[in-house]
């Protein structure tokens, strides 16, 4: 009891830091410095949307790029084609988002394990030839630019501590999520479907809810990405992005909240610093990928909590 | 008994898994109250019967009657939530939820009546006093015989008619095997109806009201457990006693 009790404290504690530092830090840092702790919330978001379907309920997708890109496509299309508002251009972002995930989740659902990747990934190519081939629409390969924000938060900062506000919202709200009832159910998935079954669960129902909402967030980022880059291309919507973020949540550690964070802020502080000495970027990061799969196969909170154990055993003699 | 009948009837099931042919023309009923036991060595067709009732593996020909509702096409939730409720071989719990979660994973107002005679976590765990000191921990934490009362324990909140147990005392102690019989017993007197299937044969003669013996996907002896007891033909031909 005392050691649960010292755990959340530990946890508020933490939280508590980290959004402290996320706060103060941009009146410190350079301009260049506040883009890329922007980007770390932004692809955070997306590894946490993607963290509730594998971590959490054990659905290793490799299609986030598509919820993603829908909602960056959308939003941009609206933006600079329609000239909506940054509101409209949420609105619609959301309901593509919904409705490609809806559609995506009817087909991909029909399987599992690693087909269910297969298919997830094949799906994500479909709307990456979309975007890469409706020239009309998207832009082709040369994509949409000019997306511009509204007034009120054109400045680096100002959009940064939107994004915070945005992200720290959307951890709440899965923080929440995982720790309700429901949140318990999607870890019964994952570890036994036919379990669940016997005790009475839709476990397809229950699956395609989380797809859902696991595709809106990501369609949230999308739009986040959109209005933080002014611009959308193929390369947004491609499988390097699902990759990444699925590297993202294997690097931070599956099944946990901080993970996804943990893992998008290392992996987007390394793609930035490695970038500006070579343009092998990929290659570091795919051997990073490597080391943490032979070292810490439940990522860096997982090693950390295996840590944690171990200490607690030796503690008790 | 229901007002119109058995509370289980299967009617002649036949059930494959791919080529494999693994029951061919079973039928049994079972009346509300009631514990019937299933005996039969390995690979009889005991574990199939309850994944062809609760609808994991749908027999090709044949029906399964629930409380009056065809349920043979169903789906496995569909049917848990008319009031069936299975108890897993091996002890099937989540390891990485605690006993209380795993406890209010099961729970259900379920198709069994309500009030007082509904399962909560209380009543639970008055069952399975044990389980009330280990709440917090992780169900991996659990020995054996804990994993396999918060199994039973689960199911019961799921506030079933009737119970589907898969051979609830493999690998435990005989001591555990006792406090079993002995659960068994008090739930018997909640009229919930009990399909037992066991290899434990001195288990399941001591716990049923009536007893089939499975050879091949068929029964091949259905008789009180005294009778069977006493029958040693049969004991030797099928069960290997």
């Amino acid at each position: 009891m005392r050691g649960e009790l010292l755990a959340t404290r530990g946890r508020v504690i933490a939280i508590a830091a980290v959004l402290a530092f996320a706060i103060v830090s941009p009146l410190f840092v350079d301009e260049f410095s506040v883009l890329v702790l922007n980007q770390c919330l932004i692809w955070g978001i997306l590894a946490l949307s993607l963290d509730l379907m594998l971590g959490y309920t054990g659905m290793a997708s490799l299609g986030h790029a598509a919820y993603f890109g829908t909602g960056a496509y959308a939003t941009a299309i609206m933006s600079a084609t329609y000239g909506a508002s940054f509101g409209e251009a949420f609105v619609v972002a959301i309901i593509a988002a919904a409705v490609v995930t809806a559609i995506c989740a009817l087909v991909a659902l029909r399987a599992s394990d690693v087909y269910f990747l297969m298919i997830t990934f094949a799906l994500a190519m479909l709307i990456w030839g979309l975007a890469y081939r409706w020239d009309s629409m998207t832009g082709g390969e040369n994509g949409i630019a000019g997306i511009d924000r509204p007034l009120f938060m054109e400045d680096t900062i100002t959009y940064y501590y939107f994004t915070l506000i945005v992200a720290a919202g959307v951890f709440l709200f899965f923080s929440v999520l995982v720790h309700s009832c429901f949140g318990k159910t999607m870890v019964g998935i994952r570890e036994s479907e036919s379990r669940m079954r016997a005790l009475g669960y839709n476990v397809w129902l229950h699956k395609f809810i989380i797809y859902m909402i696991s595709g809106l967030f990501s369609g949230l980022a999308g739009f986040l990405w959109v209005y933080y880059n002014s611009y959308v291309a193929p390369t947004d919507v491609e499988l390097v992005t699902s990759f990444n973020a699925l590297l993202m949540v294997s690097l931070g550690g599956p099944g946990t909240l901080a993970g996804p964070l943990l893992g998008s802020t290392i992996f987007v502080i390394l793609d930035n610093s490695v970038n500006m000495f070579t343009e092998r970027s990929l290659t570091v990061v795919g051997c990073i990928y490597i080391v943490v799969v032979l070292f810490a196969p439940e990522g860096i909170m997982g090693f950390i909590k295996q840590l944690r154990t171990k200490a607690q055993e030796a503690n008790n003699g | 008994m229901t007002d119109n009948g058995p509370m289980l009837k299967v009617e002649d099931i036949h059930t494959y898994y791919g080529d494999s042919y693994v029951l061919q023309g079973l039928s049994l009923e079972i009346a509300e109250g009631q514990v019937m036991a299933v005996l039969g060595r390995n690979g009889m067709g005991k574990t199939t019967l309850i994944r062809s009732i609760i609808g994991f593996t749908k027999p090709r020909t044949g029906k399964v009657t629930f409380d009056g509702a065809d349920i043979t096409a169903l789906q496995p939730h569909e049917i848990v939530k008319l009031g069936v409720a299975l108890v897993p071989q091996g002890r099937r719990i989540f390891p990485s939820l605690t006993v209380m979660e795993n406890l209010l994973l099961g729970e259900k107002e379920g198709a069994a009546d309500g009030g007082e005679e509904s399962w909560d976590t209380d009543r639970v765990l008055a069952l399975f006093p044990r389980l009330k000191e280990r709440l917090r921990n992780m169900g991996n934490q659990l020995s054996g015989g804990e994993q396999q009362m918060l199994a039973f324990a689960r199911s019961l909140m799921t506030n079933p008619k009737m119970l589907l147990l898969d051979e609830p005392t493999e690998g435990l102690a005989p001591l555990l095997v006792r406090a079993m019989g002995e659960t068994l017993s008090k739930l018997k007197e909640s009229k919930l109806a009990i399909l037992l299937v066991e290899q434990n044969m001195k288990f399941a003669l001591a716990s049923c009201d009536y007893v089939h013996v499975l050879n091949r996907g068929r029964v091949v002896h259905s008789s009180t457990p005294d009778e069977l007891a006493a029958n040693e033909e049969i004991k030797s031909r099928f069960l290997g006693v």
